[in-house]
């Protein structure tokens, strides 16, 4: 899978179907978005160069030394399935977070479960969120550890991963595997779509002023 | 699936329509923009030849990013100043309003909307923010949203999503002396977990929460989201009524009041309602309640005893370990007595107008500890003026806290108020990553604002039950 392009006005067509790759584990329940991309690297008026600053002070000490973490790891580089365990992307909405995870290289993540506002994100950019339980998972995180160039595949509509001599069954939530597989996850030109039902809708609602309603274009 | 809730009728009320992806369209009634998450946003309408769909339902702030102290332009950070020019530039022509540092409105963007009442019962409410859900505290159903979805409001008025469950909070009892809001949403989250509330809505109810003001409320709400639910709600009753009839949108306009109320009403939860779940705390036993560890979710009761890693359930753990090194706590220990370095009093949690009255009251006739860096931001403009007006600022002053202007400061370290090197901070916001206070090696403890006040004076953490309050104000 390459990353989305848009074009102005119309919806990307990608299906994302299944992605395949080598995989990264990133071990611990509860890691929120201030880990993923610290606050100082907000400071940005567009997403591009992020990459380099995911899970930045986990990487790196006070003094730009490395320390122990997987996005270090020679063994990692390249590898674009993410293996995270428990409430993975809780904390902050930043999409900032998918958005530095995606430019480092990653195009699906594996958890035992997603932050809600952080899967969300994910979907935006096409990204699949899909869940295990805890046993399975970090099966998985030892199995990718012991081979770091093992493929994963990921079946976004079959809901299975298959790696090595494994066959695993994963959960896709139901309007993320529609959105990915069918391609209707450019939910902009989908809306858009539905201009006139919209102002209706507006007219119904007792708070909302005519004036503040659009005229049809 | 519930029924009759706040929820599902204000969902009903702005549904558009199923789309393909079978998330539902939904109207979105008020769209709260900041600097730090919609210049992205902008960049890609522009790259679509879009524009603003409903720029009369959008309103902008700066708060993430801007200076709490010396505000001049350009401001001393270029990159805030970039930020702060981007968010001009794009609103610049555009007919959304702004509520700019110049206007006298400026502040925390979870701030303003409820004092100005653009924060209303029965909208749908977003904003590129994870605590939106601090305006559920009107019955709005109000939630956090990524740039991309920034994008997707702009561009249509809408936003597409899946229907969750309810989870019903029932509150019981009265909440005991030197117990707050914020102690009692902590004690839930304590409760339920950090995950706990991924997939639901949360419905706080009861008797405990319909005693609080709007400012409690607001606290309960804004903190759902540290709970995992993306909203939490409040249902409407005569102190939001109160709170509203004093604001901009209504002090002048009694006919819009009467012609709205109706409609507030009718999406309160009915009597024979339906949850998905519902959860019941004895709020007469909640104590005042402080974090120990690294997550909203480790949390103690001042006089709880700070648990043994190994008695958690399996999957909380090994963070609790690693929690625990990071704040240099064993457990067993109280939190009372734990030596802090910093106070800091804001946030979009806990720098309302009753927030700085309660903790000045504390503060009065004493002195912040000699070790203690201490620092009052109030939420907006309009909370640092009303503050001033009743001499709350003069207190604080005397009393060694710096006095700054309103942002989120402190509360995530982008601008310079920010933990150095291995301080504890006593932290009325309400997250205590860690690094989130601008520090890797910083220690949060987060709390009410009284007891931050407390721990301003003392220099550690406080039973402010055992304090007495001073001032009359």
């Amino acid at each position: 899978m390459s990353t989305p392009e848009f074009s102005a006005g119309e919806a990307p067509a990608e299906k994302v179907t299944e992605v395949s790759g080598t995989g990264i584990p990133v071990r611990g329940n509860d890691i929120d978005t201030d880990q993923i991309i610290p606050a100082r690297f907000l400071k940005v008026v567009t997403f591009d160069g992020l990459g380099q600053f995911a899970f930045f002070d986990q990487r790196f000490d006070d003094d730009d030394n490395e320390k122990d973490h997987p996005f270090n790891e020679e063994k990692y580089q390249g590898a674009n399935v993410l293996v995270v365990n428990a409430n993975f992307g809780c904390g902050s909405s930043r999409e900032h977070a998918p958005q530095a995870l995606m430019r480092w290289g990653i195009d699906a993540l594996i958890g035992e479960g997603f932050a809600e506002i952080f899967a969300g994100n994910c979907l935006a950019l096409g990204i699949p969120t899909v869940t295990a339980d805890s046993e399975t998972i970090q099966e998985l995180q030892d199995w990718v550890d012991e081979n770091p160039a093992g493929e994963i595949d990921i079946d976004v509509e079959a809901e299975t991963v298959t790696y090595g001599d494994n066959e695993i069954d994963v959960t896709v939530d139901d309007a993320q595997r529609k959105a990915l597989v069918e391609g209707v996850w450019d939910t902009t030109a989908l809306m858009k779509s539905n201009a006139g039902a919209v102002r209706d809708k507006a007219r119904e609602l007792p708070y909302v002023e005519d004036a503040a309603i659009p005229d049809a274009e | 699936m519930s029924q009759g809730t706040l929820y599902d009728k204000v969902w009903d009320r702005h549904k558009v329509t199923t789309l393909p992806n079978g998330q539902d369209q939904l109207f979105v009634g008020l769209h709260l923009i900041h600097e730090v998450t919609s210049p992205q946003a902008f960049g890609m309408l522009k790259e679509r030849d879009q524009e603003v769909a409903f720029p009369e339902r959008t309103h902008a702030t700066v708060d993430h990013i801007v200076p709490t102290g010396n505000r001049d332009r350009p401001f001393e950070d270029e990159a805030a100043e970039t930020m702060m020019a981007e968010l001009e530039e794009n609103l610049r022509g555009s007919g959304i309003d702004f509520s700019d540092p110049d206007s006298g409105n400026q502040g925390i963007v979870h701030v303003i909307g409820p004092e100005q009442g653009l924060t209303q019962p029965g909208m749908t409410i977003v904003c590129g923010d994870s605590h939106t859900s601090t305006h559920g505290a009107f019955g709005a159903l109000a939630f956090g949203i990524g740039t991309s979805q920034i994008r997707d409001v702009l561009a249509t008025g809408c936003v597409a999503m899946e229907k969750q469950k309810v989870r019903k909070i029932e509150v019981t009892g009265e909440l005991g002396e030197g117990v707050t809001a914020k102690d009692v949403i902590l004690t839930i989250i304590g409760e339920l977990g950090t995950d706990g509330g991924v997939g639901h809505v949360y419905e706080y109810a009861g008797e405990a929460i319909e005693d609080l003001g709007m400012e409690g409320r607001m606290s309960i709400c804004n903190m759902s989201i540290e709970g995992g639910a993306r909203a939490g709600y409040v249902n409407p009753d005569e102190t939001t009524y109160e709170w509203l009839k004093e604001t901009d949108a209504f002090e002048n306009a009694p006919e819009k009041f009467e012609r709205l109320k109706p409609y507030w009403e009718s999406i309160r939860t009915d009597d024979d309602a339906e949850y998905d779940d519902v959860v019941t705390i004895d709020g007469s036993a909640i104590e005042p309640t402080v974090t120990w560890g690294t997550t909203p979710g480790q949390t103690a009761g001042i006089t709880e005893p700070i648990p043994d890693p190994d008695d958690l359930p399996e999957e909380d753990r090994d963070t609790a370990k690693r929690a625990q090194k990071h704040m240099r706590v064993e457990p067993g220990d109280t939190m009372e007595g734990y030596d802090i370095d910093v106070a800091f009093l804001g946030s979009c949690t806990n720098a309302r107008l009753k927030d700085l009255r309660e903790a000045a009251a504390f503060v009065e006739g004493r002195e912040v500890d000699d070790d203690v860096r201490a620092m009052v931001v109030p939420g907006s403009q309009r909370v640092r003026d009303a503050a001033e007006a009743e001499g709350l600022d003069e207190i604080f002053t005397a009393a060694g806290f710096d006095w700054r202007e309103p942002g989120c400061s402190m509360c995530l370290g982008m601008n310079d108020d920010q933990l150095e090197g291995d301080e504890a901070s006593a932290s009325s916001s309400n997250r205590n990553f860690v690094g989130r206070q601008g520090s890797k090696e910083g220690r949060t403890v987060l709390m009410s604002p009284i007891m931050v006040a407390a721990a301003a004076v003392t220099g550690e953490v406080t039973d402010v039950r055992e304090m007495e309050e001073v001032a009359t104000v």
